[in-house]
């Protein structure tokens, strides 16, 4: 069970608000990286988000680069999921490599704030503050395994191979 | 039931009957990084305890992001990239070589290949025929250690274009055109197949232009057919042995069918802050422009300068405005040199930087100030990818940019053409 608080942002927020690639030189020094997480979005984030806080976004969320270091500096902030409209296709499987959830799910209801608590196994995501559940997609099969494992790289090291 | 082309593909690959929706595992032809994801990739490679890499020769590393290097970090991960190929064996494409991307078509991506990049825009190579799709640095480091990944099979968007491109008119305006309709996250998840009679007259640059936009909108590969154009390209890349023809079945599965006119398209402009936020150059008349890109992976090659330098010939670009010309690769600024193109650049006020991402991504070579706004002929317009948070971006043709930077404000092509 996961539980935390809201940070809302809209839709179409790209891997350049999440990590822009003006810090590019930052990206072999991840703690300093992870200072300048969701900057172009909200410059007040990094500040403000506490451990097991979630992102709630609308549509296309982490749209654009291929830089695994967006779904990582969200991760080292902390961030225990990612609930969102739909997700950018890239970004979706480098979040889940990573070991951190990301939820497809209706996100209007949810306010910024909102006090959350979700259920990974039962696909339930309970807003505290206002009361409202809702259920969020499926996950693929072979993504799963990936996140039950914490992340791609620990999945190989243990099994050595993808297995569907 | 027939097949697409990426299920085509990923069937050939994964030795099973791929279908739309279906998870496969499929072997990988080319896997390759960039020196801005690169380093983390090495450490995931390192991390999952891998020792040997499965196909050194099919294994790249290419310095172009940041090439050459702005400062002392990013020469410390290039550094890191150069001693990786040592020890494992593997092909680096070095700072002055060119965009990964640009480098892939010309000398390693084959019709057919499933390609693998740490790079989102590594589906320019469906230009020619090949699987190719942007993965982070984990999914590639595996890929470095196994030669194999898994892949959900896409459901595909047949675009069917038609009929003749005005003057003035080109790729470029066509993808924007395109994204415009369907929007940035039209075609998540996706394949977009480009096929009608205007794709089998249009030249591979055109082609490698839009494929390598597919993902602005969403999609996970552009794929074209390989046929007598692809043939042509390669032969003249010295890689003839690397053709086979490569087409869709006609009773193959789309899930939509887009159709396209060429004749009803006209020079057009993604506004900032989204690919899709496209309109006519003509309306964006009088938008003050302080710098031009002409470059990049998606309008960096031959034809594209010559489109440039026949609008520039013999006039002066404006002073307010700055004209950074980027050539995609070392063979392409050779050949722009041997053309003429470069001397007529430079007479026209431009300035030529190294075959490289250029100011693409903000790093470096000409980042924008607070309030500034470019006309880029790149494929990406996010706030503060250029530079300042403050600044705008616009993408348009080389056309639009070459005549952009005669007036320094936004111009259709067609009035100095």
């Amino acid at each position: 069970m996961l539980r935390g608080r809201a940070f809302k942002f809209g839709d179409g927020i790209s891997t350049d608000h999440i990590i822009p690639g003006r810090y590019a030189h930052l990206r072999s020094n991840l703690p300093e990286l992870a200072k300048h997480v969701m900057e172009d979005a909200d410059p007040t984030f990094a500040a403000r988000v506490k451990a097991g806080d979630f992102i709630v976004a609308g549509n296309n969320f982490g749209l654009g680069s291929s830089r695994e270091h967006a779904p990582l500096v969200i991760k080292m902030a902390g961030v225990s999921a990612i609930l969102a409209e739909t997700v950018a296709r890239i970004f979706f499987r480098n979040a889940i490599n990573l070991g951190l959830p990301v939820l497809i799910c209706d996100t209007d209801r949810l306010d910024a704030g909102d006090e959350l608590e979700i259920d990974l196994s039962a696909g339930i995501v309970r807003d505290i503050t206002n009361g409202h559940q809702l259920n969020f997609g499926k996950i693929p099969e072979v993504m799963l395994h990936i996140l039950d494992e914490g992340g791609l790289v620990p999945y190989i090291k243990k099994y050595g191979d993808f297995r569907l | 039931m027939g097949k697409t082309l990426a299920e085509k593909i990923l069937s050939h690959k994964s030795g099973s009957d791929a279908r739309a929706g279906d998870i496969v595992i499929a072997s990988i032809d080319l896997s390759f990084v960039q020196d801005t994801t690169g380093p983390l990739t090495v450490r995931q490679y390192q991390n999952s305890g891998f020792d040997k890499l499965v196909n050194p020769q099919r294994t790249v590393l290419f310095i172009d992001h940041a090439a050459p290097s702005p400062n002392n970090a990013l020469s410390n991960d290039h550094t890191l990239l150069r001693d990786f190929a040592r020890q494992k064996g593997c092909i680096i494409s070095d700072v002055g070589e060119g965009v990964c991307h640009q480098r892939v078509i010309e000398d390693f991506a084959r019709p057919g290949d499933v390609i693998v990049g740490a790079d989102s825009h590594t589906v320019t190579a469906g230009g020619l025929g090949s699987f190719a799709t942007g993965m982070g640095s984990s999914d590639v480091a595996v890929a470095f250690g196994l030669g194999r990944t898994w892949f959900r099979v896409p459901e595909t968007f047949k675009i069917e274009v038609s009929g003749s491109f005005t003057k003035g008119v080109y790729a470029k305006d066509l993808i924007l055109h395109l994204i415009g309709m369907i929007g940035a996250d039209g075609a998540t998840y996706k394949s977009l197949e480009f096929g009608g009679d205007a794709v089998k007259r249009m030249s591979m640059s055109g082609r490698f232009t839009i494929a390598n936009m597919a993902v602005e909108a969403g999609a996970k590969v552009g794929l074209f057919p390989s046929d007598e154009m692809t043939r042509k390209y390669l032969i003249a890349q010295g890689r003839e042995k690397d053709y086979k023809p490569l087409v869709p079945d006609t009773d193959a599965v789309y899930e939509r069918t887009i159709n396209i006119e060429a004749a009803n398209l006209v020079p057009t402009v993604a506004r900032p802050h989204t690919v899709d936020n496209t309109a006519p150059a003509r309306e964006l008349k009088g938008t003050k422009i302080q710098q031009v890109v002409i470059g990049t992976c998606t309008n960096g090659r031959l034809e594209d300068m010559a489109v440039a330098t026949g609008i520039l010939k013999g006039k002066k670009t404006q002073h307010s405005v700055r004209v950074l010309v980027a050539p995609a690769s070392r063979r392409i600024l050779l050949e722009a040199i041997e053309a003429g193109y470069v001397q007529t650049l430079l007479e026209a006020g431009a300035i030529i930087l190294p075959p490289g991402c250029g100011p693409c991504l903000g790093l470096h070579q000409g980042v924008l100030a607070d309030g500034e706004s470019c006309l880029s002929t790149a494929n990406r317009n996010f706030e503060g990818r250029m530079g300042s948070p403050k600044s705008y971006i616009y993408l348009g043709s080389p056309a639009t940019a070459a005549a952009t930077a005669l007036t320094g404000e936004i111009t259709d092509p067609r009035e100095v053409m």
